[in-house]
């Protein structure tokens, strides 16, 4: 074809009209890799250096806690004759009470009690907490003022009386219960005093979880997601489980994992007063309150119960935290 | 208008709730094994007659109804066990008046170092001051009171000897008040800073920095004053948080006070004791929190009335 060295028009080969290469677009696609939420949430922790760390703390000290005292020659009760009132030694790193008793599994097992008070008062508060917040918010009006209204009595109740006093109450009829029902034998080593505390949990500590779970619900509920799934006929349990559920679960866990510091603070408090655990059962709160007596010439039978009571505190608040940041960035606080 | 009608409903909800604690903790109490003669030397006939005196033979509906008419009257009864005899109303209020002197120390010293260490964080953000102060509230928040007041003793009290042990000798309430303060410190700086950082990414004050306020002033006067808005929300559980430390502080360091009473008198099945100190401690934080909600909805226009 003869062009005009004037003309305008582009010079066109039939190559031109070739399809593409199939890996032709692929220089111009953006580099970016699908990652779920728990995928991001994972990364994101994994950066933050002071949340890692206090994860391992809290791992060695599970170590510590569950299989420890299967290592250790002796077992929590067990006075060894002649060791009485040791300090730390070889054969008894943390030294010995005044009745033969090595510190070092007597610790073991505080720390156990003081890590399962802490997780099972978690679970309880987050399932009661967020049923309740969850029928509040999705009930709507009368239902949930009438609700939320009970939610801000037991609010105010100062807890700390009330354990005090349930405590007492159900010591008796459940060391019975417990005496004389065989499939509860487990129950027996633990005491009635940490079962008051996972009552009293139950009763009233999962108030504040209750609130976080209706005011997400609240917040979802009116999402335009939401409502195209009751559109397209979802039941309300589906709704529930399927689309508002996961979309709260990130800040529900992080509002369980700084609860757990919380109930470990309390069962010290409660142990330290003399109504936690029963002897000769050991937590770290009866092993510090048992040890000042004589802190005077025995300062390390104090010292090793606090010192480790304040770790496993600090590493569940310092992952907690940290947790919180990673799963919820918008909650983050700066 | 609105401000009137949220103030009577919360003083209604705190009348119900004081109202449920008192009921609640009166059966609760009454289902406790035993009863305050148990422990006295007495044949079983002179126990039924000293049962029968204080009426404690009727049901129990009629023992509460009793009791709810008296404490509308401001009478708490007298107490059985503890201190025989003696009204309970003035039991509280003598060992209460210990307990208040070191509770507000400690809320004082809370306060100050709390808000004036947040301060320092939150302005001085990623600066090494900031990271020690970060560092010492969380350990400091991680510690429960009677970890804190172990700590004290050795140091304080038996390795150096500069501090009594008792709480009588000159000088014995510093350390009591320490440990008091220390949770409700930590707390205190952290809620600081994190509001501190908050306010200081806001709009108004770019715009003052832009008109060209000194530092000073934008810091001080406008930043600060907003910052503090969040305190006041946490005073209520100050107060609560200070009253239950008690209870440990005053036991560790033998602080004649209220604190000790509580546990005792259960033990003892001291019931108007029991009754007295709940009812009393239930009070003060329920009013307390109910003065922090108010002051909150007052101080700070932007927070919407339900």
């Amino acid at each position: 074809m003869k062009v005009s060295a004037l003309s305008l028009q582009n010079k066109i080969s039939p190559e031109d009209f070739a399809p593409l290469g199939s890996d032709h677009f692929r220089d111009e696609k953006l580099e970016t890799e699908e990652i779920g939420y728990w995928k991001a949430s994972w990364r994101r922790l994994k950066k933050n250096r002071i949340a890692m760390f206090a994860l391992i703390v809290i791992l060695i000290l599970l170590v510590f806690a569950f299989i420890g005292p299967v290592l250790s020659p002796y077992t929590y009760d067990q006075q060894v004759r002649g060791d009485e009132g040791l300090w730390p030694c070889m054969a008894h790193p943390f030294g010995t009470d005044r009745l033969g008793r090595d510190i070092l599994v007597r610790c073991m097992i505080g720390t156990r009690i003081s890590m399962a008070v802490g997780i099972v008062s978690a679970v309880i508060v987050m399932i009661v907490g967020s049923i309740y917040g969850a029928i509040s918010g999705l009930a709507g009006g009368k239902v949930d003022i009438f609700m939320m209204r009970l939610v801000d009595i037991i609010y105010s109740v100062p807890e700390i009386l009330l354990i005090v006093v349930i405590k007492m109450i159900i010591s008796e009829p459940l060391q019975n219960l417990i005496d004389n029902t065989p499939s509860l034998k487990g129950l027996q080593r633990i005491g009635p005093g940490l079962i008051a505390i996972f009552v009293v949990y139950g009763l009233l500590y999962w108030v504040g979880m209750a609130r976080i779970v209706r005011g997400q619900i609240l917040q979802l509920k009116n999402m335009e997601y939401v409502t195209a799934a009751q559109a397209l006929g979802c039941s309300k349990g589906r709704l529930i489980r399927e689309h508002l559920l996961p979309n709260c679960i990130g800040q529900l866990i992080a509002t369980v994992m700084l609860q757990i510091p919380s109930a470990i603070f309390t069962e010290a408090f409660l142990s330290y007063l003399g109504i936690g655990v029963s002897a000769p059962m050991a937590s770290l709160g009866s092993l510090a309150s048992e040890a000042l007596n004589g802190i005077t010439s025995y300062p390390y039978r104090v010292i090793f119960p606090a010192v480790l009571i304040s770790l496993i505190i600090l590493s569940f608040n310092l992952f907690g935290d940290g947790l919180r940041d990673a799963l919820d960035p918008k909650m983050k606080k700066a | 208008m609105q401000t009137i009608r949220y103030i009577v409903k919360r003083i209604g909800l705190a009348v119900i709730s004081l109202f449920a604690i008192v009921t609640i903790t009166f059966f609760l109490m009454n289902l406790l094994p035993g009863d305050p003669f148990m422990s006295e030397k007495a044949t079983a006939e002179n126990r039924a007659i000293l049962v029968a005196k204080y009426g404690l033979d009727q049901p129990v509906y009629i023992q509460y109804g009793r009791y709810l008419k008296n404490l509308l009257k401001g009478d708490m009864g007298t107490s059985y066990v503890l201190q025989k005899g003696r009204p309970v109303a003035t039991i509280i209020f003598e060992s209460f008046a210990t307990s208040m002197q070191l509770g507000v120390r400690a809320l004082v010293l809370a306060i100050v170092l709390g808000v004036s260490l947040g301060s320092i964080a939150g302005l001085r953000k990623d600066k090494p001051s900031d990271g020690v102060i970060r560092v010492l509230s969380s350990i400091g928040i991680s510690m429960p009171g009677y970890v804190i007041a172990s700590a004290l003793m050795i140091v304080l009290a038996v390795n150096l000897k500069v501090l009594p042990v008792t709480y009588n000798k000159p000088g014995g309430w510093i350390m009591p008040m320490i440990t008091l303060a220390m949770y409700p410190t930590c707390y205190l700086i952290r809620l600081t800073r994190a509001s501190i950082l908050e306010v200081m990414n806001q709009d108004y004050l770019t715009t003052e920095r832009a008109k060209g306020m000194s530092e000073f002033i934008v810091v001080f006067v406008h930043a600060l004053k907003n910052s503090l808005i969040p305190v006041i929300t946490y005073l209520g559980p100050l107060t609560a948080s200070i009253l239950t430390g008690g209870f440990v502080a005053e036991t560790v360091f033998n602080v004649p006070g209220l604190g000790r009473y509580f546990v005792s008198s259960i033990s003892s099945r001291d019931y108007t004791v029991i009754m007295g100190v709940t009812v009393f401690y239930s009070s003060l934080i329920v009013m307390m929190n109910l003065l922090c909600d108010i002051l909150y909805k007052i101080v700070d226009p932007r927070i919407t009335l339900e």
